[in-house]
């Protein structure tokens, strides 16, 4: 466990991110609005380089031809199979082996503020219609300090 | 009967069955001139035209008819009588409900008020022929689909009467079906809890192949399941069964063999492909299990791993008994449905998945002494 300083926030824009080793892990720390998340670069699927692929919104439809695009520049595509993923909470937005039970509450270890808020925006998504699957990437609290303008990441 | 050990069932001949593929035949087009107007009689012998019978089938191929269902009058198709039809089939095999199929060449028709004109004949013949006279049997509508206006109109046109149980439409076809071009096609037969079956027929335009086309009979024959495949992946793909939930369709002389790994193959490109196509809010294979029924000839498989087959489709509920009459697609009867099955099993694919996929109890019920 550490907490590490891994760039200044001029370094990752908004809508930019770095990859980064700590511990031995791969990780992607990504630049959405002026927040900043840390995701593992391991896809919970098969392992590939989640951190690598396409940082897009979330499409979807309540009929054919009719398109809702949400999210946009939340969601990463693992390069591997398209396997999409919310970067602010890892969760995989579809796994369909899970789509027949009905609830699926999410698991908060400690109710903490990032607890708090990621509960609160899966709730946000799975009101926009969003089915969650079990598949969740790994996360990693970031923080930034104002007067130094750095970037941690606690693993 | 079975082997009281395993508690299974073999299927008989006599066993009460719905037959939810038989083909019926137009005896010349002869048949057909009491159902057109003076124009269109005129047109068709002004231009000579003699036959619009189908070479899906032809009648020289052993496949076309099994030994005892040739007619006796060699001059005509096979299962061109309703007498044939009854003493062949309906009463050897106990036939509570026939679901009628009759393929004669209207999706081959170039000019499309022709092929609307053949399909109301066609329509008006079967019920006239064979609907009305035999209340075993069921129909299904036949349509033009160059453009979906004149088979809606058809649908219309004879969805308030119960005898007509589907829409037939043919495997081959200009566009796959999915496309919404098609879509009110679906909306009516949902609307009017018909069934829309897609049988193995047509031939305009399309090789049966997406490499081209095939020089010999047997490739033809064969390749149909890979029509049957692309329909599927059409539908599901286009969220034909979103659009229209209550939508049930039934391939007719598929095959069902080859589904089990579509399911497979479409379920995990889905995972990764599932922003082209946003409306799958499920497992395709699990809006597959829901929507689409087979009838079970030609039953591919061998029987020893025909429980396996089942066991890959997620159960029996897909498969419903046919005979493809008077197609020859086994040998003695009881090779219809040669895998033992329990009771219930047994009962849901010789009869009851077809009685509930078609409301037949409701639309069409068994008639007195059957």
């Amino acid at each position: 466990m550490g907490r590490y300083t891994v760039a200044t926030v001029d370094e990752i824009p908004p809508g930019g991110r770095k990859i980064v080793e700590l511990q031995g892990l791969s990780i992607g720390v990504f630049n959405i609005g002026g927040e900043f998340f840390a995701i593992r670069s391991a896809c919970p699927h098969k392992g590939g380089p989640l951190c690598l692929g396409v940082v897009t919104g979330f499409v979807r439809a309540d009929t054919p031809g009719r398109y809702e695009y949400l999210r946009c520049g939340e969601v990463i595509r693992c390069p591997w199979h398209g396997w999409e993923f919310d970067i602010k909470t890892g969760l995989s937005w579809i796994d369909p082996n899970r789509l027949r039970v009905k609830s699926y509450a999410v698991a908060v270890e400690e109710v903490t503020p990032a607890g708090q808020a990621a509960a609160s925006h899966a709730t946000e998504l799975r009101d926009a219609g969003l089915i969650e699957g079990p598949y969740r990437a790994e996360v990693y609290p970031v923080t930034v300090d104002k007067a130094t303008r750095l970037v941690t990441v606690e693993v | 009967m079975g082997t009281p050990a395993s508690g299974k069932i073999r299927y008989q001949q006599g066993m009460p069955v719905v037959d939810t593929d038989v083909h019926v035949a137009v005896p010349s087009i002869a048949a057909l001139y009491p159902y057109l107007s003076d124009h269109w009689h005129d047109y068709l012998v002004e231009s000579g035209v003699r036959s619009l019978e189908v070479n899906t089938y032809p009648r020289g191929s052993d496949l076309s008819a099994r030994p005892d269902a040739r007619p006796d009058d060699p001059a005509l198709p096979p299962g061109s009588t309703l007498e044939q039809v009854q003493g062949q089939l309906l009463e050897p095999w106990n036939v509570q409900r026939a679901i009628v199929h009759c393929d004669y060449g209207v999706h081959l028709l170039h000019n499309e008020d022709l092929a609307v004109a053949m399909a109301r004949a066609l329509n008006d013949w079967l019920a006239d022929q064979w609907l009305s006279r035999d209340r075993r049997l069921c129909g299904s509508i036949t349509v033009c689909t160059d453009r979906p206006e004149p088979a809606v109109a058809e649908i219309e046109r004879l969805a308030g009467r119960p005898e007509f149980v589907q829409i037939a439409l043919p495997a081959r076809s200009q566009q796959p079906y999915g496309k919404r071009v098609y879509w009110p096609i679906y909306e009516a037969a949902e609307r009017h809890d018909l069934v829309v079956a897609i049988y193995a027929g047509g031939g305009i335009g399309n090789p049966i192949t997406a490499v081209g086309w095939p020089s010999l009979y047997l490739e033809d024959y064969v390749s149909f399941a890979q029509a049957f495949q692309a329909q599927l992946l059409s539908l599901v793909a286009e969220g034909v069964f979103v659009k229209y939930p209550r939508l049930k369709v039934v391939f007719i002389e598929s095959g069902f063999t080859w589904i089990p790994s579509t399911m497979w193959r479409l379920d995990k490109n889905w995972k990764g492909l599932r922003r082209e196509v946003p409306w799958i809010d499920r497992l395709p294979s699990e809006m597959i299990r829901e929507h689409l029924r087979v009838t079970i000839q030609p039953l591919n498989a061998p029987v020893q791993v025909l429980d396996r087959v089942i066991e890959h489709l997620g159960g029996d509920t897909m498969l419903l008994f046919s005979t493809d009459y008077p197609h020859w697609q086994f040998e003695e009867p009881a090779d219809a449905w040669p895998l033992a099955l329990d009771a219930a099993s047994l009962d849901r694919v010789l009869r009851e998945s077809a009685i509930v996929t078609y409301g037949l109890d409701r639309r069409r019920p068994r008639p007195e002494g059957v």
